[in-house]
């Protein structure tokens, strides 16, 4: 489909900060290091800075197997111990169909068509259970 | 109808580095045939899967790739070689959730449902090879619209 060929990425996925939220946008074709390395990134970034969201952009992945799609859960998992919520953003509808035909629902995962909505799922929306977070 | 110039070809498979060159190929050959945009995902998720089945349980090995024509159809077949220690139990290993790389168990039961031909080879020992082709198009499907 796309034309511009993209060169394997290597290396550090930029960790974005927006209040209390971290936003990570994917691109492009990842190397298994790389998501890795994200994963790691964001359990530190998440502990140093007491966040409380992490929104995945993943609009601009073409495609999600089983060991990104590993990746992305367990990113939710960690995060969740670390008291923060997860949303990934922008699947496309191709990866949503291949997704569930290999067999990965990926149940425990948040997602959210638009950054917006997920902002809006992360910054007030759901319910908290048992957590009150303080605001000034 | 294209000729196989850019779709036949022969990757290593030896690193991570190597499953991304993989997964770049099988989209420009599937593009370059004519595949549409959920089939050439589907190709390159199977592709991404097993060349990652023959890095990791296989030691690494290599793909080759190469269109084919049947009944006017055209389709792309990907066939993954290693000489890696082989599979005792195929049957276990196509099925969903068996694993002994770490992984979510996914990767051949799913390969196998992402594409139209599934054929595995193995020998105890000696290595494996599975060979998959998928087509642009298969007679009983209907057409879909939105």
């Amino acid at each position: 489909m796309s034309e511009a060929f993209s060169g394997p990425v290597a290396g550090h996925v930029p960790v974005l900060r927006l209040g209390d939220v971290l936003m990570v946008t994917l691109q492009g074709d990842l190397h298994d290091s790389t998501a890795q390395q994200l994963q790691q990134d964001l359990a530190e970034t998440i502990t140093h800075s007491g966040a409380t969201g992490v929104i995945i952009d993943i609009s601009g992945v073409e495609i999600v197997d089983s060991f990104l799609g590993r990746v992305l859960a367990e990113i939710a998992a960690q995060a969740s111990l670390l008291a923060a919520r997860t949303v990934v953003v922008g699947m496309r509808p191709a990866v949503a169909i291949t997704l569930v035909e290999l067999g990965l629902t990926l149940p425990g995962l948040r997602t959210a068509l638009s950054t917006e909505v997920a902002m809006d799922l992360l910054t007030q929306g759901a319910p908290r259970v048992g957590v009150r977070r303080e605001s000034p | 109808m294209p000729t196989g110039a850019g779709v036949e070809a022969r990757l290593p498979i030896r690193s991570d580095m190597d499953l991304v060159w993989v997964r770049q190929h099988v989209r420009q050959a599937a593009a370059q045939l004519g595949f549409g945009l959920v089939d050439q995902t589907k190709l390159v998720t199977a592709a991404s899967e097993l060349a990652r089945n023959t890095l990791v349980h296989g030691g690494g090995g290599h793909m080759e790739s190469e269109p084919v024509v049947s009944g006017g159809v055209r389709g792309l077949r990907l066939t993954f070689s290693d000489e890696g220690p082989g599979i005792a139990d195929v049957e276990r290993a196509l099925s969903d959730g068996y694993t002994s790389g770490g992984g979510l168990g996914m990767g051949l039961g799913g390969a196998r449902r992402l594409v139209h031909d599934f054929a595995i080879e193995t020998v105890p020992g000696a290595g494996t090879t599975v060979r998959v082709t998928s087509w642009t198009a298969r007679p009983p499907r209907q057409r879909e619209e939105h």
